[in-house]
């Protein structure tokens, strides 16, 4: 791999930024002011638009603006969770209004947002879903039911996706709104998972109100900017991973920042389990003693080969992305090989783990760690696009195979759906 | 470690699937199946004169082009989609690296350019009936004689064992046991006391023979040579060049099987419309293509003289069985009726890769040694 050269634009506003964090960087600031410093400079967010909050620069050059950031130790602008979805959404379908109110308080951390997409009614099939808007002459008002809200439970707004004409086909009447998450008409409830924690919401809307300059883009064009936020979530996935690590240096600013990221990745703490933790496979086999059995040796190497072999295609995926050429079927491969991984590690850990495998919590191996995982795992071929569904875009993007005749045209109101899920 | 082909390989690769689209079609294939020699003296001079293909991985000093593994298993990729008969495995892939791991430099001079130029065919005679791959359960035995040496014993699963002329043969010293006194042995086609029979196969498009030696004349190669490491560094070697001929089968029947889902109409429409086809095939996609990463990776890794060579080399050969396997199985089983029938083609393609997922060692046998490799690693 060659080193990249280094552009004379890259010189320059290195060295711009150096100047300014050695002229604005303290450590004992509060974190939100901070971030306004970094908003009004435009360093928060130095490819936004100069008029909202940015330098309009290349995003190539960010890593380069990182890494001045990272010399000093320097605070960025909130970053993780569904905020920058948010912002990236708006930036894209909002109003001048909107940005204007909202954008700031995004980036300074101090609103935090959540994603009012998925119904009990309307998993895969997102744009069936049954919350309704209607108008009331001067605001919209919203009745229905959310499911698998991250962070509903502390957040200042929502994106919402409703219903707002039933007779239109399905995609068609839809429209996207900013909801405010705190008012009497919302309700709030923890959604317990079968591993035991509840990382995720349901929201019940009871004649929730939203004023009419809340709503984004125009009546029926919500499927358009909800389809905005779903690529922001795939493109962003690894780095919000990456921000979800607090520096760990001491200072009051690092504190305010180390609580943020608590409260943000906290639903997050059993996603390692999720993916099955392949590293723990090789030296339990090892230190149990499974070792010697020929099954675990054969269902070891599956595993092993499996979860390398998904690396280095991945990699394949990011060399033709890098080297400029056409992308292969290994970019759409990413998130069905991933089930069938943790599906594996599961099995291998039950087969390692023998009678023990029935045990949880403290009796459970490696102070319940392994029961974490196989009951954690499912998840995996579920949840951001179930299995089903990847094998239907591998089907039709990647192989070009016929779509499935659809049987849900005409106005949505003709099509059969679920019943509501009781509110228990 | 690069993931990807550089536009010198992805050209190479281009120019080896035409030649092999241009001269040996499915029909040709069928052709050499039913032939007496199993493959056509005029397409081994193109593969071997024209593309110089017999010669990719043999150093330019010693006749050939110069390249790596890398090359070779390109065109194995390519061979395999074709599913050409030729006599490339064991004269190319086994034969020549055998000489190029085992045997001296003067020897290597004064084989090898007959090999290269395809004037003469090669194979490998190592295994015995039963099927143990190492050569540690060799029981041949060479004797020594006045003039050299004399071969006894037999060989089985000998890759193109008739239509080789070039024998290079696995025996042992009297009295020697396991890795100890093993040898390579150079054996005239035309030798006296060398009986070979071609063995009845269920892939017809490469064939097979028995050896039976007796007092057969031989010469002793790479005397001056580990015999051991030179033999394991040409099993790694075959070995990924299998996996890849094998991968190069499985994208073939994959898009055989994604061509027949498009046209075959049931129920009112095309097959590939249900998600019962669908999804069948998207999962053979993604074993295919994980098999390929695995292979790529492996033949890059061998070229680099990786310590994991050993490692990757069963890797890229349990993964390959499996894939190969299943979309052979599955090819099948898409294309319904019409695919157990003889005059549809996707047999021929299961019917290799049902025989090379057991050549040179079955998945189990591959994963056990990953394993191995694994733990003697820690």
């Amino acid at each position: 791999m060659s080193t990249p050269s280094i552009t004379p634009e890259e010189t320059t506003v290195r060295a711009e930024l150096r100047a300014w964090l050695a002229a604005h960087w303290q450590v004992d600031r509060s974190l939100v002011a901070w971030r306004h410093l970094l908003v009004d400079s435009g360093w928060g967010m130095p490819h936004w638009p100069r008029e909202w909050h940015g330098r309009g620069l290349p995003v190539a050059l960010l890593p380069a603006i990182d890494a001045e950031f990272e010399a000093v130790g320097a605070v960025g602008v909130a970053r993780i969770g569904i905020r920058l979805l948010a912002a990236a959404t708006l930036l894209e379908h909002g109003s001048d209004d909107h940005k204007r109110r909202f954008l700031r308080r995004i980036l300074s951390g101090e609103d935090t947002w959540c994603q009012l997409f998925s119904e009990p009614g309307s998993g895969s099939d997102l744009a069936g879903g049954t919350t309704r808007a209607e108008f009331d002459g001067t605001r919209w008002v919203v009745n229905g039911q959310k499911l698998w809200t991250t962070s509903a439970h502390h957040a200042h707004w929502g994106l919402l996706l409703a219903r707002t004409d039933w007779d239109a086909p399905k995609h068609q009447g839809l429209s996207f709104f900013v909801i405010d998450m705190h008012q009497p008409g919302v309700e709030v409830r923890p959604l317990k998972q079968m591993n035991g924690y509840a990382s995720f919401n349901e929201v019940f809307f009871t004649d929730a109100v939203v004023p009419a300059n809340n709503q984004v883009a125009n009546t029926g064009d919500g499927w358009k900017v909800a389809m905005t936020t779903l690529a922001h979530e795939r493109r962003n996935a690894d780095a919000l991973r990456r921000w979800g690590h607090a520096s760990p240096h001491a200072g009051r600013i690092y504190d305010e920042e180390r609580a943020e990221i608590a409260t943000v990745m906290e639903p997050y703490r059993w996603y390692p389990q999720r993916a099955g933790r392949v590293d723990l496979a090789l030296p339990r086999a090892r230190s149990t003693g499974r070792m010697a059995d020929p099954a675990v040796r054969q269902e070891l190497a599956k595993l092993l080969m499996l979860s390398r072999a998904s690396e280095w295609l991945a990699q394949r995926a990011r060399h033709a992305k890098q080297s400029g050429k056409p992308e292969g079927p290994e970019g759409s491969l990413g998130k069905l090989v991933a089930s069938h991984v943790a599906r594996a590690a599961a099995e291998v850990h039950a087969l390692i783990s023998g009678a023990d495998a029935m045990l949880a919590g403290a009796d459970s191996p490696e102070n319940g760690m392994i029961a974490e995982i196989l009951l954690s795992v499912p998840a995996t071929s579920i949840a951001g696009g179930t299995d089903e569904i990847q094998r239907n875009i591998i089907g039709e993007r990647v192989l070009d195979l016929p779509r499935e005749p659809r049987t849900d045209a005409g106005p949505f109101r003709d099509i059969p759906r679920n019943p509501p899920r009781p509110r228990g | 470690m690069h993931f990807g082909y550089t536009d010198e390989q992805e050209q190479f690769r281009g120019i080896v699937a035409r030649f092999l689209r241009e001269r040996a079609p499915v029909s040709a294939v069928r052709a050499q199946m039913a032939s007496e020699r199993g493959h056509d003296p005029a397409l081994w001079r193109g593969i071997a004169g024209e593309l110089g293909l017999t010669g990719v991985h043999v150093p330019e000093h010693l006749g050939g082009q110069g390249f790596g593994l890398e090359e070779l298993c390109i065109a194995q990729e390519e061979f395999g989609r074709a599913l050409t008969c030729a006599p490339f495995f064991a004269s190319t892939v086994l034969a020549t690296t055998a000489l190029l791991e085992i045997a001296d430099e003067a020897e290597q001079e004064a084989l090898l350019p007959a090999l290269v130029a395809g004037e003469r065919v090669g194979t490998l005679a190592w295994v015995e009936q039963g099927g143990d791959w190492s050569a540690s359960a060799c029981a041949m035995l060479a004797t020594p004689a006045a003039d050299g040496v004399r071969l006894n014993g037999h060989k089985h699963y000998v890759i193109d064992g008739l239509a080789a002329d070039r024998l290079l043969v696995v025996a042992r010293t009297p009295g020697s046991v396991g890795n100890a006194g093993l040898g390579l042995y150079a054996v005239e086609a035309d030798a006296a006391g060398l009986v070979r029979r071609g063995l009845e196969t269920i892939d017809t498009t490469r064939r097979q023979a028995a050896l039976v030696l007796t007092d057969c004349p031989a010469r002793r190669l790479g005397a001056g040579r580990d015999f051991t490491s030179g033999f394991a560094r040409l099993m790694d070697r075959a070995t990924i060049a299998l996996a890849a001929e094998m991968v190069g089968g499985a994208h073939a029947l994959l898009d055989a099987a994604v061509d027949y889902a498009k046209l075959r109409m049931q129920f009112g429409r095309p097959i590939g419309a249900f998600q019962a086809i669908k999804h069948k095939l998207a999962e053979m996609l993604l074993e295919v293509e994980l098999a390929t990463a695995a292979v790529r990776y492996a033949a890059a890794a061998a070229d680099a003289n990786d310590a994991e060579t050993s490692l990757l080399a069963s890797h890229a050969k349990a993964m390959a069985s499996d894939a190969s396997m299943r979309a052979a199985v599955e090819a099948v089983q898409i294309h319904g009726g019409i695919g157990f029938t003889w005059d549809n083609d996707t047999h021929l393609w299961f019917k290799r890769a049902r025989s090379s997922a057991v050549l040179l060692g079955d998945a189990a046998l591959h994963r056990e040694r990953y394993i191995a490799l694994t733990e003697a690693a820690a």
